[in-house]
Parts: structure tokens; C-alpha cells; sequence
């Protein structure tokens, strides 16, 4: 699967100089690990359960098959123990009383004909205990087994292991055939011993190879584990990534859908929701755009007019001095108020073009102190405003916006503050080193209330309601935060220690669009 | 945003002086509105609505300042300001509207001396009007009547140039520009410093007036405009005239 990763499609129109050094990003954290291997991942698990599958199914198989196996082959073995035993029993005589040397004699006969293997002889009678062997008496011989073979003529046997060797011990009792299937016991009991090593060896040589068996399988079974693992992982993978690369605004990324199993639905699923947020979206893009545009539209139509207006305005002014009170005061009206409106529409384009990204920084190097002075004597604030600016700042900025940063919020503290206004200056030290210019301005009026305070630099925000107009275009703040921002700065508002009046603090880069030394 | 900075009519030069101007405005309420405030101040004014309308006004009324629109059907403003700068001194100032930035420089680019956003109050483009016309007014000071730098021979008091004996035509805005400097060699000028001095912008002037002036001064003036000898960029700081 291939991931069309798109080109980003960030706002065409940005300034080159719009991304400053200092505006820092969240960082995000690239994690490049489409394979990172987990402890419990789906991998692991997957590979678990195929792993105990196959271990439970062999191991299974490879028991019930050695138990019978192993039955058949012992059982083969002492059913032919047992009926040579039973023959051999069959065929001997033994003359009363017993004589041990005598007995020991048939014995050993009968232990020469142990078959399928030679095996050991024991007799018992009353006291008497006699053997093939060098012992008159068998360690292997269970009291259980004796029990038995004094209760059934027809012999009995059992399998006794003993010392890791196993035995196969038989007891006859020698009996009198009374009559038709009638039979008298002698009280003679016969038990044969038979070691069966061999038969031994071939169990264990079966459990063996029941194991080997089950081994190469548990292997085996890794393999398709992993494939299935991988035809579920990989898609899991590629839908990730394809989230991720959603996430990180690519809203055209797409998932190539294969096969037809339920990741390829998940796929499908994902690709559609994809295709509808990426419309939706744009929709929003597209109407956000227009309102932009009908914006900057309307405030372009509207200075042209206003260009004409404006050029006359001393005209009226002049002329309103010959006409009666009435007219005259009609005229001053239009006056006036062509003057704040053409302020208003610059105001108006100056935003637009923020929200379009087409503002531009036209840096220059100056000195911040001089510069801050220039736009007080400018607007003859001189004597309203204590300066306190410390000589020998120089900077790297655009003077036009940073004097419409400072007339802004110097005329603001006069208009809505009380005095003394106080303009200080200084630099500070960013985290990272980075050289701060802070322009400070402080008023002594009644401060901010703490409601109007998240709002202060919003477009058109009123302060107080009962004043519907303020002397400004309502624009002013939200057009130096605007500014301030193109130098990749900060501006913020709070009220003095001790409601001792507002405080506006602007930090900005000291060198702004310059690489960070 | 900004109030309008306040004409300074101190200078007696100004107030008995009544100029001629030409205005090339394609809006008919931009063009009347202009020429209402300024035939209101004392000024002649004569109006066209098109470049190539303005371009005939301009040989027959032989105006004393040129202002000039952009943004014009046909023949636009910057076409026109080049036709003007080929054979003229005429001193040119555009009227633009913010924002279109890109106008601004190619427009200075082409010769103008110095810009006027619209919408404008009458006193803020007759501030500028006169800033403009009173560049050729500076007395010599009792200076040498040429002065000569390297090649360049600099006529304060005919307010002409020449460099290798051939006379340069310079616009106003450069001749300004190069008097300045030279007064003083090898000192260093700040832009704002020279925006206040040679375009008497008393208050925050564009940067760019003084980097488009240079660089029209230096393609002039200079060998190697690449790497120039007399106008000399100082990084940081400003502009310099040598040392050679």
C-alpha cells in the first residue's frame, strides 16, 4: 500500500517573513516507529495464541498416540507371558511332598522356557519358598499380587516397576482338574518375573520421537503466526500513518484498499470519512475565505469614495463658516465624520490583509528608543506621556508597525486610562538566549475589569456598553496584537499591583528576521 | 489609524509659492475630490483621466509636479512614470493604496520620488507636494560651485551632476539624495535619517523610498551597480557616500 502523501496546502499568500525565529510551534512529536515492537502488541499475541494452539493440539495428539501404542506394545508382550506361563504351569507335576531340590529342578525348566523373554521362577507353598534364580524369594512380587493369584485359578498378572526397570510379575496357582470345569487349588502358587527392557527401550524410543514430533511442529506453526500477523499489522500500520498524516492536516491522504476482509472495510470506512471531513473543511475554508474576501472587498470599495470625500473635507470645513447655523452644522457633521470613517476602512483593510496573510515586515535598524520617540512627538504626547527609554537599544523591526503598535496603546492608555502614562522600554533574555525588545506602557486610571480583560484585544470590543462608539476605530488593539505578532512577539494586558491602573507589555524579538545567533 | 501629520508652514518659501500640477486619476470623485482640496489650498491643477490623456497635458501645461495614479486603464501608472523619467526631472508622486505593496516598489522602481496613500487628507498631499518641489531649493552654502568626487563632478548651486564630463539626469529624489550624502562624505546616514533629511518625513517614512532611490542613483552613478564605489551600503546601519 502507498500512501499519497499531498503536498501541504497551507494559505498560498504568506509573507516570507512571517515565520520568525522566535515562533515557535508546538513541537510535535515526530514518532517514526511504524515498526516499533511492543511487548503485548498484536504481533506478540498473535503469536502466542497460534504457539499454544499447535503446542495443545501436538501435545495432545502425541499423548493419546503414545498410550496406545505403549498399551498395544506391552499388552502384546504379556498376553503371550501369561499364556506360555499358564502352559508351561500346566505341564508340570509335582510329586508330594515337596522337595525343595526337586522343585527347584521344574523350576528352573520352566524358567528355561520363559518366553518372549527368560524369566525368574518363584514357588510358594505353605512355608516353603523355592526359586529359579539365587534368591528363594522375588522383591518384585507385590502382596496384592499374591492375594490374587491364591483367589483366581486362572492366573493373574501385574506390571510393578522397579528401579527404573519394568517387570512383568505373573502368579499361577497349580491346581487339580476335579471334573468338567471343575478345578482344585494345590496350594502351590508359581510366579514368574520377566524384565521387559526392551519393551522398555521401545516406549521410551516412542516418546521420544512423539516429542520430536510435536517440536518441529510448534516451529511450523510460528510461521503462519507471523504471517497473519503481518496481514493484520500492516494494514493497522498504514492506517495509522494515514491518521496521523490526517492529523497533521493532509486531509487528501488515502488508504489503498485491498482484498475484501474486514481491515479493507475499515480502510474503505476510513477513506470515506477521510473524503467527507476533507469536504467539509474545505467547504469552511472556502466560506472563511469568502468572508475575508467580501471584507477586503468592501473595504476596498469603499476608499475610493472615500479618497474623493476625504480630499474635501477642508473644503467644508472652510466653506461651512459662510452658511447658516444649520447647514453649517450638517457640513461640519460630514466632515468629521468622513475623517473617522476613512480611518475606520484603513483599519478595516489593515486587518484583512492579517487575516489573509498579506502583511509584510519591512524591516529596518533603528533605535527603539528614538523611534518610540518620534511617534510621541508625532502626535504631540510629549507632555502627556513620561518616557522612560534607555538610549543605545538598537533593533531590527518595522518602524511603521511598531509606531502603530505604540501610538495604539499609548492613545488607548490616555483615552481610557487616567494619567500618568507611563512608556517604558527595555530588553529581557529569552529561554533560549534570544534577545527581547519590551515596550511597556502603563496608565494610573481604574485598570481593567477582570470580564473585559480576556476580551481587550478583540475586534470591536467594548469596553462599556453604554458607549456604543469609542473614539477609535474599535480595531486598534486587535491591530497591534496583529502586529506584534508579524514580529513573531507577544503582547499582553494586566492590571498594575494594587489597581494602580492597566498595563499593556509588547515583547518582540530585538531582531526580528534574523536567524537567532 | 495614524493622525495625519500636520503641515509645517513655517517656511516662508512655502507659503507665497502656488504650484502647477497635473493629476492623472482614472476615478472621476478621486480626481475632483484632489483637485477640489488643492485648487482650494491655491494650487493650479489641471486633471486627466487617462495616462495617455496625461502625457499630452503634460507638454502643453508643463506642470511643476506630477501626481500620478497607479492604477489606470490602458497605459497604467508605472508605464507612464517610465515614459516620463526617459526625457524629464519631473518630480512624480504616485498615489496608491496600502497594501499593494507590490505597486509601491515597482512604482519607485520607475522613477517616482515619493508615494501617497489613499485616502489622504489635502494637507497630508500638499505636505508631500511640497517636500518634493522644495528639494530644489537648498542654497549652495557657500560651498565650491563643483565639487568632484572620483569621477563624479556634483554642481550644488546648478543642482546637476556629471559624471566623466556627461550629464546625468537624475530625479529629483536622487539629486536630493546624492547632495545629501556627498556633504558628508564617508559618513554614515540611518534610512530613518534619511527619509527625515531628503524626503522630510518628520515622521516614520517607508524604508523602502530610500532603497529604491539608491538603487536607481546607483545604476546611474556607479561602474558596477553590483558593487558600488560612491553610494555604499553600511549592513545595519545605513548608506554612505565613499570613501573612494
Amino acid at each position: 500500500m502507498r500512501l499519497r502523501v499531498p503536498r501541504p496546502r497551507g494559505p498560498s499568500r504568506r509573507g516570507p517573513s512571517r515565520r520568525g525565529p522566535s515562533r515557535r510551534g508546538p513541537s510535535r512529536r515526530e514518532a517514526t516507529g511504524g515498526d516499533r515492537r511492543r511487548p503485548f502488541g498484536l504481533r506478540a499475541r498473535l503469536v502466542l495464541a497460534f504457539l499454544l494452539v499447535a503446542a495443545v493440539s501436538a501435545g495432545t495428539t502425541a499423548a493419546l498416540t503414545f498410550r496406545e501404542v505403549r498399551n498395544a506394545v506391552l499388552g502384546t508382550a504379556q498376553d503371550t507371558a501369561v499364556s506360555a506361563f499358564r502352559d508351561q504351569v500346566r505341564e508340570v507335576y509335582f510329586n508330594l511332598p515337596l522337595n525343595t531340590t526337586d522343585l527347584v529342578g521344574t523350576l528352573r525348566t520352566i524358567a528355561r522356557n520363559g518366553r518372549p523373554h527368560p524369566w525368574y521362577v518363584y514357588a510358594e507353598y505353605g512355608s516353603i519358598r523355592a526359586s529359579s534364580g539365587t534368591s528363594p524369594t522375588s522383591t518384585v512380587i507385590t502382596p496384592e499380587l499374591r492375594r490374587e493369584a491364591h483367589s483366581e485359578p486362572s492366573g493373574s498378572f501385574q506390571r510393578v516397576v522397579k528401579d527404573g526397570v519394568p517387570y512383568l510379575t505373573i502368579g499361577m496357582p497349580v491346581v487339580f482338574e476335579v471334573g468338567e470345569n471343575t478345578v482344585m487349588p494345590t496350594g502351590i502358587v508359581l510366579y514368574a518375573v520377566m524384565p521387559m527392557p526392551e519393551e522398555q527401550a521401545n516406549v521410551e524410543a516412542l516418546g521420544v520421537a512423539a516429542r520430536n514430533g510435536a517440536l518441529p511442529g510448534l516451529a511450523v506453526a510460528l510461521v503462519p503466526a507471523l504471517i497473519a500477523a503481518r496481514s493484520v499489522l500492516r494494514p493497522v500500520r498504514e492506517l495509522r500513518q494515514a491518521t496521523r498524516s490526517m492529523g497533521g492536516g493532509r486531509l487528501d491522504t488515502r488508504i489503498e484498499v485491498r482484498g475484501n476482509d474486514e481491515l479493507a472495510d475499515l480502510a474503505r470506512t476510513f477513506n470515506e470519512s477521510a473524503a467527507g471531513l476533507e469536504h467539509s473543511v474545505n467547504e469552511l475554508r472556502q466560506a472563511e475565505e469568502r468572508a475575508r474576501r467580501f471584507a477586503s472587498d468592501v473595504s476596498h470599495e469603499l476608499r475610493t469614495p472615500l479618497a474623493g470625500m476625504l480630499a474635501v473635507t477642508e473644503v467644508l470645513d472652510e466653506g461651512a463658516e459662510g452658511l447658516d447655523s444649520d447647514t453649517a452644522r450638517a457640513v461640519r457633521l460630514i466632515s468629521a465624520e468622513t475623517g473617522k470613517l476613512a480611518v475606520l476602512v484603513e483599519d478595516l483593510m489593515e486587518i484583512s490583509r492579517f487575516d489573509a496573510r498579506a502583511a509584510e515586515l519591512n524591516t529596518d535598524e533603528v533605535d527603539a528608543a528614538e523611534t518610540i520617540r518620534r511617534t510621541l512627538e508625532h502626535r504631540r504626547w510629549t507632555d502627556l506621556v513620561r518616557a522612560e527609554l534607555p538610549d543605545g537599544i538598537r533593533t531590527r523591526l518595522d518602524p511603521r508597525r511598531f509606531d502603530v503598535v505604540v501610538a495604539n496603546l499609548v492613545g488607548n492608555a490616555l483615552r481610557h486610562g487616567g494619567p500618568p502614562v507611563t512608556v517604558r522600554l527595555g530588553t529581557a533574555a529569552g529561554a533560549d538566549g534570544s534577545a527581547w525588545l519590551v515596550t511597556e506602557v502603563a496608565d494610573r486610571g481604574p485598570g481593567i475589569g477582570p470580564d473585559v480583560l480576556p476580551h481587550i484585544f478583540d475586534r470591536f470590543y467594548k469596553a462599556d456598553a453604554a458607549r456604543t462608539r469609542s473614539v477609535g476605530s474599535g480595531l486598534g488593539l486587535a491591530i497591534t496584537l496583529e502586529n506584534v505578532r508579524l514580529h513573531g512577539g507577544t503582547v499582553r494586558a494586566a492590571n498594575g499591583p494594587g489597581g494602580t491602573g492597566a498595563v499593556f507589555t509588547v515583547e518582540m524579538p530585538l531582531r526580528t528576521g534574523e536567524a537567532p545567533a | 489609524m495614524t493622525p495625519a501629520p500636520l503641515p509645517t508652514a513655517s517656511d516662508p518659501l512655502d507659503t507665497v509659492r502656488m504650484a502647477r500640477l497635473l493629476l492623472i486619476e482614472d476615478d472621476p470623485s478621486v480626481r475632483e475630490g484632489v483637485e477640489l482640496g488643492l485648487r482650494h489650498r491655491g494650487h493650479e491643477v489641471r486633471t486627466a483621466a487617462t495616462g495617455e490623456a496625461g502625457l499630452a497635458a503634460l507638454r502643453e501645461f508643463r506642470p511643476d509636479l506630477l501626481l500620478l495614479d497607479l492604477m489606470l486603464p490602458g497605459m497604467n501608472g508605472v508605464q507612464v512614470c517610465r515614459t516620463v523619467r526617459e526625457e524629464s526631472q519631473l518630480p512624480i508622486i504616485m498615489l496608491t493604496a496600502r497594501g499593494d505593496d507590490f505597486d509601491v516598489v515597482v512604482g519607485l522602481e520607475a522613477g517616482a520620488d515619493d508615494y501617497i496613500v489613499k485616502p489622504a487628507r489635502t494637507e497630508v498631499i500638499e505636505a508631500r507636494i511640497r517636500a518634493v518641489l522644495r528639494r530644489f531649493e537648498e542654497p549652495g552654502g557657500g560651498r565650491p560651485a563643483v565639487e568632484f568626487h572620483g569621477e563624479l563632478a556634483i554642481d550644488r548651486s546648478g543642482l546637476s551632476a556629471a559624471k566623466n564630463g556627461e550629464r546625468l539626469t537624475l530625479a529629483p529624489s536622487e539629486m536630493r539624495l546624492l547632495l545629501h550624502l556627498s556633504a558628508s562624505p564617508e559618513q554614515v546616514f540611518s534610512r530613518q535619517q534619511l527619509l527625515e533629511h531628503v524626503w522630510e518625513y518628520s515622521h516614520h517614512g517607508d524604508a523602502r523610498l530610500v532603497d529604491a532611490c539608491v538603487r536607481r542613483l546607483r545604476n546611474k552613478i556607479e561602474d558596477v551597480p553590483g558593487s558600488p564605489r560612491y553610494i555604499q551600503t553600511l549592513r545595519g546601519f545605513g548608506y554612505r557616500f565613499g570613501p573612494l
